[in-house]
């Protein structure tokens, strides 16, 4: 369970940010967050409500986009979504492929301030 | 009232992380150490590995160990009976390390009087995945008792990991283990992922375990120079 000490991470991004921009209030954190993150969404959610009481993100929503995973096929010469993350193969030709593309994902891609 | 605004920030979320493992790697290479590390469940032999290990190869190199737990110094005391240098690192309700930790932990030693590094981590298949420790490589067990299934609910652990190590084999007849099933769903969750079987006890596939480190040790020297 490191979800705690990850939200911790985006709410002290998110103060960094607001601050730099001469302290603007913070109304949502938008997060690309990728399948094979090793990071759980709903725990992260629960993690950034109980983190962000005690901070100036007080009352702030963590939106969070999940990414499913994708590979590059040598086959097929393309970038392909996984079909389950116990099958790492081309969903169409079959190849095995190790390559990952997307799905790794945890980043702070932007914040919603009041205006 | 106007409508909220929405500011791009692009910023990696463990970046932090990141920059300080980048930073080890560099050091490391300088200092000529090829540094391993090992992510598992708790109990699937990871420190009697270890220290079978150390034992092994301290006649021909200069090892040392970093040993990751939440609480106790109990592995960091089990490890030194192979004379290597053992530093544990107490992680209290931190469930795997970081890379701070790791440079923390080697503040005084002197890295270019070693050949290898080893670092185990906290016994945990989940969170050690996200985190770079500035390892060279890095082996992810699991043992013959846990199920061939492992790889299959843990498919994030395997892909953060660069070869898979099966352990306890000498209770592999005994819990009937089936390994072609193992390598099977390891191959499914990791496709070309290389697998060695081996016992800490008996020392069974312990010789082509330790020739393959030094080969991946040699071969870096060889890519980096």
């Amino acid at each position: 369970m490191h979800e705690l000490s990850i939200a911790m991470s985006i709410i002290e991004m998110a103060e960094e940010e607001a601050e730099r921009r001469g302290g603007v209030q913070v109304l949502a954190v938008h997060l690309k967050l990728g399948d094979l993150s090793g990071v759980v969404k709903e725990a992260l959610l629960s993690s950034y409500e109980m983190a962000s009481e005690e901070s100036v993100l007080k009352g702030s929503r963590l939106l969070i986009e999940t990414i499913p995973v994708s590979v590059y096929c040598s086959n097929c010469r393309s970038e392909q979504k996984l079909h389950s993350i116990q099958h790492f193969c081309c969903p169409a030709c079959g190849t095995a492929t190790p390559d990952v593309t997307r799905g790794k994902e945890l980043e702070v891609v932007a914040l919603e301030i009041a205006a | 009232m106007t409508e909220p605004r929405l500011v791009e920030v692009r910023k990696n979320v463990l970046k932090q992380n990141d920059v300080i493992a980048r930073a080890l790697r560099e050091r490391f290479r300088e200092a000529g150490v090829f540094v391993v590390s090992l992510v598992s469940s708790p109990g699937s032999g990871k420190t009697a590995f270890l220290e079978k290990t150390l034992t092994l190869m301290r006649p021909q190199h200069r090892v040392a160990a970093l040993v990751g737990d939440l609480a106790t110094e109990n592995d960091a005391a089990r490890l030194a009976r192979s004379q290597a240098p053992v530093r544990q690192i107490v992680t209290g309700t931190v469930c795997h390390l970081e890379a701070a930790m790791i440079e923390k932990a080697l503040a005084g030693w002197k890295l270019n009087e070693l050949d290898f590094l080893f670092i185990e981590n906290v016994g945990n298949l989940v969170c050690p995945s996200s985190y770079d420790l500035g390892e060279d490589l890095r082996l992810v067990l699991m043992s013959v008792t846990e199920g061939e299934d492992k790889p299959l609910k843990y498919p994030t652990i395997f892909n953060s990991a660069d070869i898979a190590i099966i352990t306890k084999m000498d209770l592999a007849d005994a819990v009937e283990f089936d390994q072609e099933t193992a390598c099977r769903n390891i191959q499914a969750v990791r496709p070309g992922m290389e697998v060695l079987a081996l016992s800490s006890k008996d020392g069974t596939g312990m010789d082509a375990y330790l020739e393959r480190l030094t080969q991946s040790a040699s071969g870096r020297h060889v890519i980096s120079a």
